[in-house]
């Protein structure tokens, strides 16, 4: 029997997804081993028109990740969709919008001023901006265009599972590899993750005291970080509690709070709203002053919450 | 939502049971007036409040969002809800601007059982205020949730 | 038990007595009067003025001896009006008007006698040299004040060293039992009153006589027995032994199922009106100040009087003072008309020729047989004055006006501002919630409104009901009101009650919170946010618990529950999103 074939595609990535799956490292020969990977961009030499020339529905599976900013990235998936019967949003980019989504705290013009003109290295004194048609020598070269609005995958395309992370941990890989070779996946729709969040798991969980309060923030810089009490406990703002476990809170156990990139359990909505809810209520204030006073004590709440996630947050970028 | 000149606002406003939402009552059966464009959604307590809500309301494209409780310090019928939600609308208004919607467009106030007429004055000079400021920037397109 | 009852006679009469019991006790027993003057039964006998002297024999001796402190043995024969006691007691009676020859009770005796002439001249001193103010100040009430002094002719009564003591606690017991009257009080003249007592001020008392429950209390201030120790003669005179001084308050827990607020009201304090003068004018009264002025057991018996003791021949009876006033309280006290026309016809009764005027804005006469009244009064020549009292003064523009009270106001009926001078002033205060209500709203989990009076759950359909099950308001905590109205009130909210508590099920609180335990991770914020500790963190399992009994559906937790585990019934997530969904549609 013909091995399933699989593709990894990343759009707007930093690449650490692709770096995931490379990481498997001895396992990953188990992986080559069992299928055909027929298309990665990254470490193969396979090109869009072999995609094309695919039949519909031939690929099993499609590893997609990076955020979606750019009309190529936009019309790639769209063809892995058409040719894929399952397509899994790998990381948090593709799940979520992941750290290119916080482009739309902003607008393209702004960025690409930041990027080509106002960056302190820059030399670019005919101030020229990334354009979509250039004429060379064979003629018109069209470039794909910037997007105004990051998106996260399935705000693109149908997406069948989502595996989280920025970038994904080992272990998830290998436990959703396992899962779609046997056929023995949850109801399409899920996230292949733990169903609760990371306090479950987490170590410092316990260190909490009875009655949590907070009086004021500190980033992560400004105090002596303890290294075995909660975070929260601290004054240390750590998304945790409203973030999916499955990490094995590495980040905590490097001594640096979590900053939510697997997204929210299934009953949230929209996990930086939710952990304005969950925070707020910790604050130890009682009249406006106390807590305008408490609320200064915390530099860009969007940013913060919605680190991983702005472009699946219900307003989803600036309006 | 017709042009700027005939711009009628759609104001969500969270009630909690026992303070708001039976001023609004009062409010209703004194007949006072007030502008249709407040839409009450029942809470039992201003501690109810989530975040999640306030954003989803705009994400519909709400133009305002209104949560009102029991005063502070000590009106609350369940003790120290309104507390959360007085912490949770400080945050709310600090955040609401990095998306691009005006701080004006979420308002918390304290509406008491009697205070019908306080529901009426709220409700008229907040319909003002919005219609003044023009409809809400968020439009009905990426939608989440 | 040995029983030591013995027979004795007086005069003839056979009689059972204790051994060794007080003759003059066995005597009155059989309606035997021996006159005394130094006797008194609270009181250890001192057999000194000797009046009570009657003839004892036993066996065949005949002895005189004094009857009340005389210890009767058995057998013993006693004769209290034989010649020879009566001989006695004329000279007793003729020596001690010797010595004050113009005490009345001396003289009673002698008429009783047939003195007329006493051989010993009459002398001028007042003090019979009794001793029952000395004994009742040393023995009963025991602040050792009064003692004698001297010996034979030189011996008085008086005070160590004859100076004003420090000792006396001014109880007044000696004046009290004082025969002959010599020992005086100052006694305010009648119908000039400073404080507004209502009854008797005594110690022990019964506040007044409409008080419910009637029963006496003891003034701890004033009771002679927590200065010295001493007296407790209301325990010797009391036959049912109800009374005992060392009552401790006691803290009772009770507990209950349903709750009647009637806290009721407080009358506004007139000093806050400075244009009325209350409390700067003496003779201008509060409501309650001339209720208790009028009341038979006030301090003038009833009497209407002003300060200084006279008959007022007018008095201005000021309606809505601090009502209907945007300046104090907006409402309508809604009892003050009718109390005031109440008064004006008390007063009319009382005083045929005292012109009264009741200054009003409206005469609210809303009650059965109430309009009628107020034509009733229209008729009795009751003066009204349709205008609010701007200030009342004793500056007198003319003589007319000299040492009285003047009302302005403008009578808005004929277009002019009138000068009204009176004698007194009654002003109608407004009805005001308790001082405290706020606090005790707060801690029965019900609100004020902003006149500060009880909110009642729905004004119409349920006015004795509050937002907490269980807690009912009735009367004047829930707004003024008269007593038809608050009787009727009160009998609702018992009514209600009685429902309530003969029902075998009560629904508790639907709209409760859970915590799925699939979903909870154990982050504990939540645990810390409820103020009726409904949640509590399990260490073993790392979730947190809500105990939905203890939840009164407020939905704090769910909304700051970080992954959806808490939901609270008829208010989850998906419900209220739905809402905003619908809302916004069109």
């Amino acid at each position: 029997m013909a091995k399933p074939k699989i593709t990894f595609y990343w759009c707007a990535s930093c690449g650490g997804c692709e770096e995931a799956i490379v990481d498997l490292a001895e396992d990953i020969l188990k992986v080559v081993e069992a299928v055909d990977i027929v298309f990665w961009p990254c470490a193969m030499d396979f090109k869009k028109s072999d995609v094309e020339a695919m039949e519909d529905g031939s690929i099993t599976v499609s590893f997609i990740n990076g955020a979606i900013n750019s009309d190529e990235q936009e019309e790639m998936v769209k063809v892995l969709r058409k040719k894929s019967q399952v397509v899994i949003a790998f990381g948090a980019c593709s799940h979520l919008g992941g750290i290119p989504s916080l482009a739309n705290l902003t607008t393209k013009d702004k960025i690409l001023e930041a990027s080509y003109l106002k960056g302190p290295t820059n030399v670019n004194s005919e101030k020229t901006l990334p354009m979509v048609k250039v004429p060379v020598k064979e003629g018109e070269l069209h470039l794909p265009e910037l997007q105004e609005i990051a998106k996260a995958l399935d705000q693109v395309i149908d997406v069948d599972y989502y595996i989280p992370g920025c970038s994904v941990p080992k272990q998830l890989i290998l436990d959703a590899v396992t899962a779609l070779l046997s056929g023995n996946l949850p109801p399409k729709g899920s996230v292949l993750a733990p169903k609760k969040t990371n306090c479950d798991t987490c170590d410092r969980n316990k260190t909490k005291p009875e009655k949590l309060e907070i009086d004021r923030f500190y980033r992560p810089y400004e105090i002596e970080l303890d290294e075995e009490k909660c975070f929260l406990a601290q004054g240390v703002i750590c998304m945790g509690p409203v973030t999916r476990g499955g990490c094995d809170e590495r980040c905590v156990k490097g001594n640096m709070p979590c900053r939510g990139c697997f997204g929210p359990v299934d009953n949230v909505f929209d996990q930086g709203a939710k952990f304005v809810s969950a925070l707020a209520s910790l604050f130890n204030a009682k009249t406006d002053e106390e807590v305008q006073k408490i609320v200064d004590s915390i530099d860009d709440p969007a940013g913060t919450f919605y680190r991983f996630s702005v472009a699946k947050s219900m307003i989803g970028h600036k309006v | 939502m017709s042009s700027e000149k005939g711009f009628e606002p759609r104001i969500v406003a969270f009630l909690c049971n026992w303070c708001s939402y039976t001023g609004a009552d009062l409010a209703g059966t004194a007949r006072m007036k007030y502008p249709a464009n407040v839409r009450t959604i029942r809470v039992m307590c201003s501690g109810r409040v989530d975040a999640q809500f306030v954003m989803k309301a705009f994400a519909e494209g709400a133009d305002a969002v209104l949560i009102s409780g029991c005063h502070t310090p000590s009106d609350c019928h369940y003790q120290e809800g309104n507390f959360k939600a007085l912490r949770r609308y400080y945050l709310l208004k600090k955040m609401l601007p990095q998306f691009g919607i005006e701080p004006e467009r979420l308002r918390l106030e304290w509406i008491s059982a009697a205070e019908g007429d306080k529901f009426q004055e709220v409700c008229t000079e907040f319909t003002e205020q919005i219609k003044r400021l023009g409809p809400s920037p968020v439009k009905k397109g990426v939608k989440n949730g | 038990m040995a029983d030591n009852t013995i027979k004795i006679k007086i005069n003839g009469f056979e009689v059972e007595a204790f051994d060794r019991q007080p003759l003059i006790e066995v005597a009155e027993k059989i309606g035997v009067k021996i006159p005394t003057l130094c006797h008194n039964p609270i009181i250890e006998p001192y057999g000194v003025c000797r009046v009570c002297t009657v003839e004892v024999r036993h066996r065949n001796r005949v002895r005189m001896v004094t009857a009340c402190n005389y210890p009767v043995t058995n057998g013993i024969e006693v004769f209290t009006d034989s010649e020879r006691v009566i001989r006695n007691r004329k000279l007793i009676i003729e020596w001690l008007l010797g010595r004050c020859g113009n005490v009345k009770v001396l003289n009673d005796l002698a008429e009783q006698y047939g003195i007329t002439e006493p051989r010993f001249g009459r002398g001028t001193d007042d003090c019979i040299l009794c001793g029952l103010c000395v004994r009742m100040c040393q023995d009963v009430v025991k602040a050792n004040v009064l003692g004698f002094f001297e010996r034979g002719p030189k011996r008085y009564v008086s005070t160590s060293f004859d100076q004003t003591s420090d000792l006396c606690i001014t109880c007044g017991a000696c004046a009290s039992v004082c025969p002959t009257g010599c020992i005086k009080i100052d006694k305010l003249e009648e119908g000039t009153y400073k404080e507004m007592p209502m009854g008797p001020v005594t110690p022990i008392h019964i506040d007044f006589m409409q008080a419910v429950p009637k029963k006496a209390v003891i003034d701890k201030e004033s009771c002679i027995n927590f200065k010295t120790g001493g007296c407790k003669v209301c325990v010797d005179v009391c036959d049912a032994e109800a009374i005992d001084h060392s009552m401790e308050a006691k803290e009772k827990e009770v507990d209950v199922g349903t709750i009647i607020l009637s806290t009721g009201f407080q009358l506004q304090n007139g000093e806050e009106l400075k244009e009325y003068g209350y409390g700067k004018y003496p003779n201008i009264l509060s409501s309650l100040d001339f209720e208790v002025l009028n009341n038979a057991n006030g301090p003038t018996g009833g009497k209407i009087f002003t300060r200084d003791g006279r008959v007022p021949k007018s008095i201005g009876i000021v309606h809505c003072v601090g009502s209907r006033d945007k300046k104090y309280h907006e409402y309508c006290s809604r009892v003050c008309c009718m109390y005031a026309l109440k008064f004006a016809h008390l007063i009319k009764e009382k005083i045929h020729d005292c012109e009264v005027y009741n200054f009003y804005i409206d005469m609210r006469c809303f009650g059965k047989g109430y309009e009628e009244f107020y034509n009733r009064l229209l008729r009795e020549g009751v003066n009204f004055v349709r205008g609010k009292v701007a200030e009342i003064t004793d500056a007198a523009l003319d003589k007319s006006e000299q040492g009285k009270l003047i009302l302005r106001a403008e009578d808005t009926l004929i277009g002019t501002v009138r000068r009204i001078p009176v004698d007194m002033v009654v002003l109608c205060l407004a009805i005001e919630a308790q001082k405290d209500a706020k606090e005790v709203s707060h801690f029965f989990s019900c609100s004020v409104g902003r006149d500060g009076f009880f909110i009642e759950k729905h004004p119409k359909l349920a006015p004795v009901s509050t937002a907490a099950d269980g807690i009912f308001i009735a009367g004047a905590a829930q707004g003024p009101k008269d007593i038809p109205d608050t009787v009727a009130q009160a009998g609702a909210a018992a009514s209600a009650v009685l429902s309530l508590i003969q029902q075998k099920e009560v629904e508790a609180e639907v709209v409760t919170a859970s915590i799925d335990e699939e979903i909870c991770s154990g982050c504990q914020i939540c645990v810390g946010l409820c103020p009726y500790t409904a949640i509590t963190y399990n260490k073993d399992k790392n979730i947190s618990e809500l105990n939905e009994a203890l939840c009164k559906g407020c939905g704090t937790c769910v909304a700051a529950c970080p992954s959806g585990a808490a939901q609270q019934k008829n208010f989850r997530d998906n419900q209220i999103f739905a809402e905003i969904k619908g809302i916004l549609a069109v």
